[in-house]
Parts: structure tokens; C-alpha cells; sequence
């Protein structure tokens, strides 16, 4: 299945009752706020760049209030940006910080185990969830990528690491090249035997088409399903033998309050369409 | 009084920045990347160097692309709002304009070279990298066991640059420098490197210095070069002076993607630009205007009396 059958397209989700919010989302936006809803009211977050951003700010301005949110540049937030942000170095996610630290502190927070989720960007990620984010491929000839920047040490040392990506075949494989940020390895048992801190480890790789978490084998399964998406489309979009699971959900459309947040806080689209 | 550093960025560039030396820049992420400065080796015709550092946003893909690079020592080299570096790739993949070599970090990982380097030790120890092939391939990540317990560790040996290229807000003539805001990991860049050129947007009294000495963070001791350079960090933001100019990046990428393209955008925007000052004209008073803070935002005084 290629690029070309993808199903990106504007869909129409129920409109809550009593709201005026447009009735209409992406499956990019759906990614992004399924991205927020992985973060519980009172948790550290390590941020990360780009959508991850986005995905802070949502919770922040929705059902995670009390979230603190933590940046690679020594950031410290609890209250969220009331302006949109290109980069976690904006002046206006400064103006108004709770702290301005060093990068140290910040991992220092992270290697204590005290940052229950972060965010891994990631180009490419496999069944058991290891990212690739330095060598991409195209067919035959391969492309150097900008690298880790915070995402491995998320990846080894979050509680929970969350991976958000467009659902292709070519970055859903069934074995990355290079394990830039480590998932479950090879699967259960992995990461012990590789000596990284035990209770972290990837909870979710969410796409635009929908939610897969992990089994206690270390593998990748398909928990929920975006509306208007179908299995079998998620299937061939995915580069492995993807399980599903016996009680798949539906993922539940952006509630009008959702969708605003994450609008309010990208009203250009720069990052999501 | 302590003697006045304060110089040109010309001179403190040719004096300071040998072709071949560890530099270490963009140590405050996303903020405060020393751009001027970056300028300025390319028109020297800096060769062989070896950049460290987190990331540079663009600073690193311009500086490769102009063919001042051998190595990159990093954990994130590209285009914040864009995506790849497209002169990275060029030079990592066919070796145009040259050969450049990849020593892969983590964000926590070379912050804590530098700051083993700071802090005078041979490494410090981590739990981070552990089933990532970058410590299998970066042989400055290595595995040891723990003297204290039974774990194992990832000992993460020293950076220690020949020099730190420091972009800050404020600075007096010795070299007393107060920074605010993204710090990153400017504070252990200075201290791990042989020497400091702090890129300062105001040059004050050390009497100002001395109001704050929480905010000094980079001591004059550590400093060989101060140079006044307004808008020295354009386009990234310089907190409290200036914000971001995303556009700037986002035409950067797509000036970038062609080689041909790009060596147009060396001459306008670095080679056929003296210095700074004639950058900040090229920009335009329009476009520096919009960059301008909207609305200042300044700390409560802190008591230091007794």
C-alpha cells in the first residue's frame, strides 16, 4: 500500500452539544490530542520539540492543569504559554517559566525517575518501539537524520515515553536499522538486560490512524482505532504483523475543547493540518 | 577595575578560533545561537574545525555547508522549524563540500562531557544510552561497572573544547557576563573550554554586574574576548532583546535543499556581508522592528543589602 491510498482527508466528528467549535478536525490534530490525553493531571512531562509541544499545551489547557512541564534547555513550567511556540526556546516559553535551570537538572529530574512521561521524536519506529531518529531510508539509499537531541534519554529514562508519527509502512517497520532511542529491544526482558532503569519504557505510539500500546511481550499491538479509519487500512499502513487487540476501542473524536486548545495554540497550522 | 577584552568580532575570531580547534557554540538550544559569530569563521575561511555542542539549530548545517567542518560532535544537527540540514546531509552522505565526521550525543550526554570537563573529572556516569547504538558507535560512551553497587553505568568522558563561543546579554569590559532565561549548558560550556568569546548584546558598568552576582554565571577569569555585537544571534531570540524570526529559518530551508542555492544564500546573507551591523541593514528596519520585544517584562529587583 503506498502513500498515495492514505487517508488523510477532513472528516466530521459529532459536535458536542451546546459548543460552537468548528465540527471538523484532521487526523494529524486527532494524533496530537491523543498525544495530550497521555498525560495525567500532575505529572512531569518531559516536552520534547514540535508536536510534542503541542500535545503539552493541550493537556495543560484541558484536563491536565496541574501537568509541569520540563524542556532539554533547563525549562521548568507550570504554567502553560498563552502563545503559540515554534521552538521550546521561544522567548514566550520563558517570560512567565517557574524555573529556568540548566539542561543538567532538567535529565537530572529524568535519570531520578521522577518525570513519569516524555515525549520521543522519532523518523522511524518498529514493533517493539525502538526509534530510529539518525539513519532514515528510502528504498536503497539511506539519509543521515539530525539525530537524538533529548529523545534518548527520554526513551531510556521516562517512566513512559510516547512516540507520535504518520502511520507508513516505511516508518512502522518491523525492525529499525538503528535504535537511536530504545524501546523493548528485541521484546520482554530487553531492557533489563541491557541495564536500563527498570519501570520506564515506551506506552504508546500514536499515529493518524490510531493507538498502540504495548504487551508484556515487549510488542507493539493496535489498542484503538481513529474514527473513520479502518483495521485493514491500519494494517497495510504498517510495516510488521501488527496484533490487535480482542477489545479494540474507537479513539474518541477532539471534544470541542480540545480542538480549540490545540488550534489556540498553532492557529497558523505551522504543525498541524 | 580588571583590563578591558573587549574587541572586534573580526579580531577576536582570527585570534581565538584557530582552523582545526574544538568550538563549542549553540549551548543555549534553541536561544542565543552565536550566529555573528558562526559568520564570521565562515568569512575567515575557517577549515577543520570540530563542532561541539547540543545543537545550533542552523548554525551547524551553514557552517558545514561553507566547508569550515571536519567533525561534528552532537546530539541534533538540522532545522528546528524545518526538519533535516540539508549542507549536514549533503556533506555526511556525498561529502559535499567535504567529509564530515558524526560523533553522536544525547542532549544529556554532552551536557554531561562538558560538564565533567567543568568539573575537572575524566567522565561522569549515566544510566542513559543504555541499548542505543549510539554508545556503541560512540566510543566516548563507555561502559563500566559501579565502585559503589552493583549496577552498571554508561561513563561519559570529558569535552573539553579549545574554545567557547558564549552569546549573552550582558557582559562588562573584563568579561563578567550576565545571562538569563535558556541557559542550556552555556554555564559548563565555559568552564570545560580552554577559553571563552563572550558575544555580548550590551557591554555595562561592572557596577551592573556586580548588582546581580546571581546572574553572573560566566566569570571574567574564564573569558579571553568580549565583543559587542547587537543582534549578534539573529535569528534566533535573544531573551528580553529580541524574538525569533521562524521566517528566517523556514527560508533558510528552502535556500538550503539545492547546493546551488545555497551558495547564493552564503554570499548574500555571510560572504558579501562585512559584519553584523550590514547584516542588520540587509534585514531591514521593518523586519527588525517586528523581531522587537512587544512588551517588557522585567524581574523584581533582588535585595543584596546588609
Amino acid at each position: 500500500m503506498g502513500r498515495a491510498e492514505r487517508k488523510y482527508g477532513i472528516i466530521v466528528a459529532p459536535l458536542p452539544a451546546g459548543t460552537a467549535a468548528s465540527k471538523e478536525y484532521s487526523l494529524t490534530e486527532l494524533m496530537v490530542i491523543a498525544g495530550a490525553r497521555e498525560i495525567a493531571d500532575g505529572e512531569m512531562v518531559l516536552v520534547g520539540m514540535r508536536l510534542a509541544m503541542l500535545a503539552y499545551l493541550v493537556a495543560k489547557r484541558t484536563h491536565a492543569p496541574n501537568a509541569i512541564g520540563l524542556y532539554d534547555n533547563g525549562i521548568i513550567r507550570t504554567a502553560a504559554t498563552t502563545e503559540p511556540l515554534y521552538t521550546v526556546g521561544d522567548p514566550a516559553n520563558i517570560g512567565g517559566a517557574t524555573q529556568c535551570g540548566q539542561t543538567l537538572d532538567v535529565m537530572g529530574y529524568l535519570q531520578q525517575g521522577r518525570v513519569q512521561v516524555g515525549f520521543v521524536g522519532a523518523a522511524e519506529v518498529d514493533r517493539c518501539g525502538n526509534v530510529n531518529a539518525l539513519w532514515g531510508s528510502n528504498g536503497s539509499e539511506a539519509h543521515r537524520l539530525p539525530g537524538a537531541g533529548g529523545g534518548c534519554d527520554i526513551a531510556c529514562l521516562a517512566q513512559r515515553s510516547v512516540v507520535m508519527i504518520a502511520h507508513d509502512r516505511n516508518r512502522l517497520r518491523e525492525r529499525v536499522g538503528h535504535i537511536t532511542s530504545p524501546g523493548y529491544g528485541s521484546g520482554n526482558g530487553w531492557r533489563e538486560a541491557h541495564r536500563l532503569p527498570a519501570r520506564t519504557g515506551p506506552s504508546a505510539i500514536i499515529t493518524d490512524l490510531g493507538v498502540m500500546r504495548f504487551g508484556s511481550d515487549g510488542e507493539a499491538f493496535l489498542a484503538s482505532i481513529h474514527p473513520g479509519v479502518q483495521v485493514e487500512q491500519v494494517l497495510a499502513a504498517t510495516g510488521w504483523s501488527l496484533r490487535v487487540a480482542d477489545a479494540l476501542l474507537d479513539t474518541s473524536p477532539p471534544s470541542a475543547t480540545e480542538l480549540e486548545a490545540l488550534r489556540s495554540a498553532d492557529p497558523n497550522h505551522f504543525w498541524t493540518r | 577595575m580588571s583590563k578591558s577584552k573587549l574587541t572586534t568580532m573580526r579580531e577576536a575570531i582570527a585570534r581565538h578560533v584557530p582552523s582545526g580547534s574544538m568550538v563549542v557554540l549553540g549551548t543555549q538550544l534553541a536561544q542565543m545561537i552565536p550566529f555573528a559569530a558562526g559568520h564570521e569563521l565562515i568569512r575567515q575561511g575557517k577549515r577543520d574545525l570540530t563542532l561541539a555542542g547540543p545543537a545550533s539549530d542552523i548554525l551547524f548545517d551553514q557552517l558545514i555547508g561553507a566547508g569550515c567542518v571536519s567533525r561534528v560532535m552532537a546530539s541534533w544537527i538540522g532545522n528546528l522549524t524545518g526538519g533535516v540540514g540539508y549542507c549536514f546531509r549533503r556533506a555526511v552522505e556525498r561529502q559535499i563540500p567535504q567529509r564530515v565526521d558524526t560523533v553522536d550525543y544525547t542532549n544529556f550526554t554532552m551536557a554531561l562531557a562538558l560538564h565533567a570537563a567543568a568539573m575537572g573529572v575524566p567522565f561522569m556516569p549515566t544510566y542513559s544510552t543504555f541499548g542505543s547504538d549510539l554508545n556503541a558507535k560512540n566510543g566516548n560512551l563507555r561502559e563500566f561497572p559501579s565502585p559503589v553497587n552493583e549496577d552498571k553505568l554508561i561513563a561519559v568522558r570529558a569535552l573539553r573544547p579549545d574554545v567557547a563561543i558564549v552569546q549573552v546579554q550582558r557582559a562588562d569590559q573584563g568579561g563578567n557576563a550576565h545571562l538569563w532565561g535558556s541557559l542550556g549548558v552555556a554555564v559548563d560550556a565555559a568552564r570545560a573550554a580552554r577559553s571563552v568569546i563572550v558575544i555580548a548584546e550590551e557591554i555595562v558598568a561592572p557596577e551592573v554586574i556586580a548588582s546581580d552576582p546571581n546572574r553572573t554565571l560566566i566569570p571574567e577569569f574564564l573569558v579571553a574576548a568580549v565583543v559587542h555585537e547587537p543582534f549578534g544571534a539573529h535569528p534566533s531570540p535573544v531573551q528580553g532583546y529580541y524574538g525569533r524570526d521562524h521566517a528566517f529559518f523556514t527560508q533558510y530551508h528552502e535556500q538550503s535543499r539545492e547546493l546551488d542555492d545555497f551558495e547564493q544564500w552564503l554570499q548574500r546573507w555571510v560572504l558579501r556581508v562585512p559584519g553584523r551591523p550590514e547584516y542588520v541593514k540587509q534585514l531591514g528596519d521593518c523586519r527588525v522592528g517586528e523581531l522587537a520585544v512587544r512588551q517588557h517584562a522585567y524581574s523584581a529587583p533582588a535585595d543584596f543589602g546588609y
